[in-house]
């Protein structure tokens, strides 16, 4: 799967650039989460604005992405979309991780936002 | 057994997804059992949903409670076996959509359907569950879920209100 990632000052920016994160996608998603955060910045921020879908085994997935980049490393979420937030909040798991509204709303001084 | 009319190997070998019925109200689906299969049936169904005027905020919580269903044939019920297919139908009615999901695989185990008790969060990051969210999802968004094994095949009927979705607290 397409992920894109940007570093900017003590922040990684992993933007997931696929619509959906499911039982297709999930070990894939935890091996190149592991490869994205390897090393870097100690904050990680996944936005997750382009991803309409999540099941399950995503969100398990998720979990292991932020049990895998280490002690004193950091997991944010960012740009969860409607279905993506209800998952998270049925299941109280938006309680675990800071989620932030909006990827712009973080200060990152982006270039631009395309 | 499942209705087998239905040719369901494409020219190489590899799986389709039949629709055995589309209407105005309603779908049925045959779907192999697969994770690719599942995903195609759940945008078919998507679509449906849409042709039904289910708004967009139910069709969301049909997919979730869908993906979870028949991800759970896949990797329970059919677990060990080399192939084995999922009948999904679908039917709107004025306040509420009726689905019915068989397969052929291994029973539920105990015989029932899990209750779907929420997971313990209040542990490490390390210990934090990484799964078991798939029935409490399911329970937290269907009503008059009912589980039976019939002969060889498993049936678990639900319901998804079309009123208000239930508040997260």
């Amino acid at each position: 799967m397409e992920f894109d990632c940007q570093d900017f000052g003590d922040t990684r920016l992993i933007t997931v650039e696929e619509p959906r994160i499911d039982a297709v996608v999930a070990i894939q998603f935890k091996d190149q989460m592991r490869e994205a955060t390897e090393g870097g910045p100690m904050r990680v921020v996944l936005d997750l604005s382009r991803v309409t879908f999540l099941d399950s085994s995503g969100l398990g997935a998720v979990v292991a992405a932020m049990k895998q980049i280490g002690e004193g490393r950091k997991l944010e979420l960012a740009g969860l979309t409607m279905n993506v937030e209800k998952v998270f909040q049925l299941t109280r798991m938006d309680t675990i991780f800071t989620i932030h509204p909006d990827v712009a709303d973080l200060g990152l001084g982006m270039r631009n936002a395309g | 057994m499942l209705d087998r009319r239905f040719e369901l190997m494409g020219p190489n070998g590899d799986h389709h997804l039949a629709a055995l019925w589309d209407g105005d109200n309603g779908l049925r689906l045959l779907i192999p059992g697969d994770p690719v299969s599942v995903r195609e049936a759940l945008s078919q169904a998507n679509e449906a949903l849409q042709k039904m005027d289910v708004s967009q905020e139910h069709a969301g919580a049909v997919e979730i409670v869908l993906a979870e269903a028949l991800n759970n044939v896949v990797e329970h019920s059919y677990a060990g076996h080399a192939s084995g297919l999922i009948e999904l139908s679908m039917r709107r009615h004025r306040s509420k959509l009726t689905f019915m999901i068989r397969d052929e695989g291994h029973p539920m185990p105990g015989g029932g359907a899990p209750g779907g008790q929420p997971q313990a969060l209040d542990v490490s990051v390390d210990n934090l569950p990484e799964g078991g969210f798939g029935w409490f999802l399911i329970r937290a968004l269907t009503q008059d879920l009912r589980y039976r094994r019939d002969g060889d095949r498993n049936e678990l009927r639900f319901e998804i209100p079309l009123a208000v979705l239930p508040q997260v607290q």
